[in-house]
């Protein structure tokens, strides 16, 4: 028993193996190149995770009550030693750490295979690997710190990897903007996290979560409050979750697997890691409402802009935003073991559905517009098949993973008396189950419109445009590039930082050769993502004897208070209602694009609703209010801040400073003359002076 | 009792040691020759040194000699700094009078 805690000791490993392999190839990636950095990066991954079960074993072998045991940390070595303040950069090992860290591991594996072959030919090959093992590496710190601070190294860490790599095909301008985008808003939620450290700080004298955790009630109840609303909004940045949640579908400019990996499976689910790490503040005080709203308010927003987005990865981006919804939902209703089983189906579905993507966009010669899909299942069926299981997953679809962990969620609102979110929460899983099934049918189904104009049933999408602009990297004059070139596409005019694919126009243009299918390298990931979409469900069935997650995970959430359906008839009830509702979306959506569409820049849906389709296309606008409010008035007041408070009241205290001092030494700046005998005369008199006034004063 | 075996009194060395001490300082005042005025430093420092050890062998402690060796090693690496100066002077001007060594002074003055 203690055997398993010294190796618990060893969790150091999981985060080390990956940070090694960053440093080893960005020093000598270059030289290794492709594919031998990718398969090192791969190797380093699947070793991590091996070290992960490796841990996961040992905290198994411990009893019950042992294993979220604050023995279980390990001190490395004093990272700060600052006075009062003392930080040490540890681990701890704990039943919701090595949860995470498995998550991060095991799906981080299957996606670095899957980069090995969607980066093939890319100038920069070894760099993204090295920042792939980066960015693996500071999510494992993240999730396995024994201190807020260690977690908020690794915050940051995973911040500068999105960035990176959001922004990896940098020549092409709306990378860059979008990467910089990301990196700003996450510094919004970043002032969160650090305004919580220091106020936990000032509560407690230390930031350890064996300290922090047990004290939450001894502390002033408008301290607490105070501390996990500042956690929430640390959380909204990383979760995307609305106000904060702006910078996750331009995040989509990256590599497909950046996007699968940082974007949907691992980075944003941070945000609730770090609530379930902080959940004593959340059950101590009643800001766990909040929490529940935003998460509640972002699934429904969220997925009624999905329902409308033309780019495939835009429309998956907004349903990671919707699902991150229904996680903060599940934390905010302390129902933190409905969260992480959320947090794990939504992983394999949503890595699955990304990397489907991505061999969506391989295969489709980097087109990403759905509008000039269709038919896609004859030439590319091994995606087609994955990403209909994802499909049938998210949908909420029993028995696949998706019904279990998201009716769960659903079942605990109504459980916890708090309707209101119910409901939300189910017209939420209807929208889910719509914007999916457009996705997978405009893709997969219907008509096959990437055809030139003249030359298929697509035909008469350009009629009435004269300008047809390329939507996406790639070509840009119509002639399809076969040998895929990920560097830059030079097409897109620099100047416009707006998204690949934006809602309404420009028109897509077919690029007139059918998709092929990924590579094996490529399926497979998707395959194994697909399988485990599927199965992932039976990590915590709802019954009593079968509910494993719930079990493992009952030390770290110590004290929370499960609830559970009355009667066994009424949980089911609750989930076949959802799944029901969830139902009659696939269907209107099925009826809706089972044909495809008639005329590639028309959109059933988008006619349908009228009047409110450009709001819900357009993201309510949120985008643009905030560039306008930024541009504008922002704009205006730092203009004045400059101009005025800058330049006349700190500068001007600054000079007037200079200016006091000068005119003080006009009168004695005569005697600074230069000669050194004249010091020295002055010197020798001062000493004569001080000699004097000792001996006739003092020594009287 | 033979004159040969008394002993010098301790006044004298400091007596002395004020004599060199003042002619240093005198010199430093009113020489205007800049490898002059370092040699009068070197006689003040100097003069500093035997009070320490006068005062170090009346009162039977050692603190004073040790004094004298930091002395001696701060007045070594400050003769190493002060002569490449002043030789670099010399190789600009032809010349080192203190008195025309201004350039520190507050211009607009």
């Amino acid at each position: 028993m203690s055997g398993s805690r010294d190796l618990l000791h060893l969790a150091w490993i999981i985060p080390a193996l990956p940070l090694f392999g960053a440093v080893f190839l960005l020093l000598f990636g270059k030289r290794i190149g492709e594919p031998v950095a990718g398969w090192i990066a791969t190797a380093l991954m699947s070793l991590a995770f091996v070290w992960s079960l490796v841990m996961l074993v040992s905290l198994l072998d411990l009893p019950t009550e042992m294993r979220a045991s604050v023995l279980n940390a390990n001190v490395l070595w004093s990272w700060m030693p600052a006075g009062a303040l003392h930080v040490d950069m540890g681990t701890f090992a704990d039943p919701l750490s090595i949860t995470w860290a498995l998550l991060v591991t095991g799906v981080g594996t299957l996606i670095h295979l899957y980069s090995i072959g969607y980066m093939h030919g890319d100038e920069r090959y070894s760099r993204f690997f090295a920042y792939l093992n980066l960015f693996a590496a500071s999510m494992l710190i993240l999730v396995l710190g024994s201190n807020f601070l260690v977690t908020f190294l690794g915050w940051e860490g995973v911040g500068l990897c999105s960035y990176l790599l959001i922004s990896f095909w940098f020549e092409r301008n709306s990378a860059a903007v979008a990467g910089k985008k990301a990196f700003v808003t996450n510094r919004v939620g970043d002032v969160g996290f650090l305004l919580a450290m220091f106020l936990i700080f000032a509560s407690y004298g230390t930031l350890n979560y064996s300290a922090v955790g047990p004290g939450a009630r001894s502390v002033s109840s408008g301290t607490a409050t105070a501390i996990a609303l500042l956690l929430l909004l640390a959380a909204c940045g990383k979760s995307a979750q609305i106000p904060l949640h702006l910078w996750l579908p331009d995040a989509m400019e990256g590599p497909t697997p950046v996007s699968a990996l940082i974007h949907a499976a691992t980075m944003v689910t941070a945000g609730v890691f770090l609530l379930c790490r902080a959940h004593p503040f959340l059950d101590a005080t009643s800001s766990g409402t909040v929490v529940a709203w935003v998460g509640g308010i972002t699934a429904l927003l969220a997925g009624t802009v999905a329902i409308l987005q033309p780019d495939i990865k835009r429309a998956l981006a907004y349903s990671t935003v919707s699902q991150l919804g229904y996680m903060f939902l599940a934390v905010g209703l302390h129902a933190y073991t409905a969260a992480v089983f959320m947090v794990l189906c939504h992983a394999f579905y949503k890595g699955c559905l990304f990397l489907g993507s991505g061999s969506v966009i391989h295969g489709n010669h980097d087109v990403q517009d759905m509008r000039v899909m269709g038919g896609f299942r004859k030439y590319m069926p091994y995606t087609a098949f994955a990403m209909v299981v994802a499909w049938l997953a998210i949908a909420g679809v029993p028995p696949l993973s998706g019904f279990f962990s998201k009716d769960e969620i659903i079942s605990q609102a109504f459980l916890r008396d708090d309707y209101a979110l119910w409901v939300i929460g189910i017209v939420a899983a209807a929208f889910t189950a719509v914007y999916m099934t457009r996705l997978i049918f405009l893709t997969f189904y219907g008509n096959e419109r990437f055809r030139v104009a003249g030359d298929g049933p697509g035909a008469g999408s350009g009629v009435g445009h004269e300008a047809l602009p390329v939507i996406s990297g790639g070509s840009d004059d119509g002639v399809a590039v076969l040998d895929h070139d990920h560097t830059a596409p030079a097409g897109d005019d620099d100047s416009d930082p707006s998204p690949t694919v934006a809602y309404g126009d420009p028109v897509p243009v077919p690029n007139g050769h059918p998709p092929h299918e990924a590579p094996g390298i490529m399926v497979l990931p998707v395959m194994v993502l697909a399988l485990l979409a599927a199965i992932g469900g039976i990590l915590n069935l709802p019954f009593t004897s079968m509910e494993w997650l719930d079990k493992f995970l009952e030390p770290s959430f110590r004290g929370v208070p499960a609830v559970k359906p009355d009667s066994f008839a009424q949980g089911f009830g609750l989930e076949m209602l959802t799944f029901a509702i969830a139902a009659c979306g696939i269907f209107f959506a099925y009826k809706l694009y089972k044909k495809g569409l008639e005329y590639a820049d028309r959109d059933p849906l988008n006619e349908k609703l009228g009047v409110l389709a450009p709001i819900l296309g357009n993201a309510y606008y949120y985008d643009h209010g905030i560039s306008k409010l930024v541009g504008g008035p922002g704009r205006a007041t730092a203009s004045w801040l400059n101009r005025v408070v800058d330049a006349k009241i700190i500068d001007g205290a600054v000079n007037g400073v200079g200016h006091f001092f000068e005119l003080l030494s006009r009168g004695v700046q005569e005697i600074q003359d230069g000669h050194v005998r004249r010091y020295a005369m002055g010197i020798a008199l001062g000493t004569v002076g001080i000699l004097l006034y000792v001996v006739l004063w003092i020594g009287r | 009792m033979p004159v040969l075996a008394t002993t010098i009194d301790a006044g004298w060395y400091l007596v002395l040691a004020a004599l060199v001490f003042t002619i240093g300082a005198a010199g430093l005042l009113t020489r205007r020759n800049v490898l002059v005025m370092f040699m009068c430093v070197e006689l003040m420092l100097n003069a500093v040194n035997l009070t320490f050890v006068t005062f170090a062998r009346e009162l039977n402690d050692i603190r004073g000699q040790v004094i004298v060796f930091f002395i001696l090693a701060v007045a070594a690496a400050e003769v190493a700094v002060g002569l490449a100066i002043i030789v670099a002077i010399f190789r600009r001007r032809r010349g080192a009078t203190a008195d025309d060594l201004d350039l520190l002074k507050d211009p607009t003055a």
